[in-house]
């Protein structure tokens, strides 16, 4: 397994796993997982939840990895967030994409920031309701250059709503999710900002879940993403995933994501599979 | 941009179908009192829900000038009217009842954890206790602290 820096995760985990409990009273499940960009959300976005356990006055922090194996590409992710207050979360996250069959690697760093401007995920009869940024930073930007794009870094903005009814269906609890993004990333950022065919654009992201239990939950997310590039096609990306959360320190996240068309290799369908740990 | 592969869906459709009706219902009763026990299941939710609260160390603090047994009996009252009983809820009104007592999120997270560890602990079905979580989760705006207010407004 290609992993530098795997040695030195499984330390932090063991080191995390094994270190007192920081009291973080949110509801368990209710600080989210960590999506592909770093903050709190599912799988493909992020959603309105702040990350981790922190309630007010309250510290959190978490580390996670993340891998997306679909049939030509390998997308490992690791980073981390901290929170403060159910208020602010701040988000790091490195992303590598292996494309296999040309035996190249694209690379970025995410740095994130997202407030909860209003609402309350589970008490409030409005949506949660929270602003976001990505700052994005190109760490190989020769590829995206000579595809077209134009930045070797970019900053997306977003707004995000959620809420979560109780006992929704079938008597079991459902959180939706609606996130509003302003981006000018080539597939996330991996290739780059924007290029021949626009310089910036405005996606929806939309989010559901299923608690089939307190602590494991089945969800679907839609990714609509933008298409800036002339050399190659982007498209939307969906997945399809099973959240579980043993404990407040725990959550893992499988999924089945469906990513398409990406760099010209078509039918890109395969895994996700996240863990994060919680402090 | 379109949805392709509505196998997707199918696939979420079966999911969602397979693994709920793994957990149907108990026969239902025709109010969410009577899902809970009745006045017999509430009481016992009640002294269990107090359990938790007593060994929470962040809840421990709230309840110091508490007189434990009128909590008692208006925490079964109120479950009662909330959960369709039939019973009339008599005491302070939810804003009243938690003036002063300058309570935060996190009080109310952890209010929320106990009682759902107490119906853990009684083995309430996890569709009767998301009901009543549901009825339960106005209360957050009624009972969290409004910061200082002006002396006129809490004469009644």
């Amino acid at each position: 397994m290609r992993c530098p820096d795997c040695r030195g995760l499984l330390l932090a985990l063991a080191m995390v796993l094994g270190a007192p409990a920081m009291a973080g009273s949110k509801i368990t499940a209710t600080g989210g997982a960590r999506a592909l960009e770093g903050g709190a959300g599912a799988g493909l976005s992020p959603w309105s939840m702040i990350a981790g356990y922190g309630s007010s006055d309250e510290w959190s922090a978490s580390a996670f990895g993340t891998r997306v194996s679909v049939d030509d590409f390998q997308l490992d992710i690791y980073g981390a967030a901290a929170s403060w207050g159910d208020r602010l979360e701040l988000s790091y996250a490195r992303q590598t994409l292996d494309v296999e069959p040309l035996g190249l690697a694209l690379s970025q760093d995410v740095l994130g920031a997202k407030v909860r401007v209003a609402g309350e995920l589970l008490y409030s009869a409005m949506p949660q309701i929270s602003l976001g940024v990505q700052h994005k930073r190109q760490r190989a930007f020769a590829v995206p250059s000579a595809l077209g794009a134009r930045d070797d870094s970019g900053t997306d903005v977003y707004l995000s709503a959620g809420k979560l009814w109780f006992a929704a269906l079938a008597d079991r609890n459902v959180l939706v999710n609606a996130t509003l993004r302003y981006t000018r990333a080539n597939e996330l950022g991996l290739m780059g900002f924007g290029g021949p065919d626009g310089n910036g654009s405005v996606v929806l992201e939309l989010g559901a879940a299923l608690f089939l239990s307190d602590r494991l939950v089945l969800g679907y997310e839609y990714r609509q993403k933008p298409d800036h590039l002339r050399a190659v096609e982007e498209n939307d990306w969906q997945d399809l995933f099973l959240a579980w959360f043993p404990s407040k320190r725990l959550s893992i996240v499988a999924a089945y994501a469906d990513l398409d068309e990406i760099a010209g290799l078509p039918d890109q369908t395969g895994s996700y599979l996240s863990v994060q740990v919680d402090l | 941009m379109t949805i392709r592969r509505s196998t997707v869906f199918r696939v979420f459709a079966f999911l969602a179908c397979a693994l709920l009706s793994g957990c149907q219902h108990q026969p239902a009763t025709a109010t969410l009192y009577g899902d809970l026990g009745g006045r017999t299941g509430v009481t016992r939710l009640v002294d269990a829900f107090i359990d938790r609260l007593a060994e929470d160390p962040l809840v421990v603090p709230v309840f110091a000038d508490t007189d434990m047994s009128q909590f008692r009996r208006m925490a079964i009252d109120h479950l009662c009217s909330v959960a369709d009983g039939g019973c009339r809820y008599e005491g302070r009104d939810m804003v009243e009842a938690h003036r002063g007592l300058d309570l935060q999120p996190r009080h109310f997270n952890a209010v929320v954890e106990d009682l759902m560890q107490a119906m853990d602990d009684l083995a309430v079905p996890q569709g009767t206790q998301n009901r009543l979580l549901g009825r339960l989760a106005p209360m957050y705006s009624d009972v969290l602290s409004r910061g200082v207010e002006p002396v006129a407004s809490r004469q009644r």
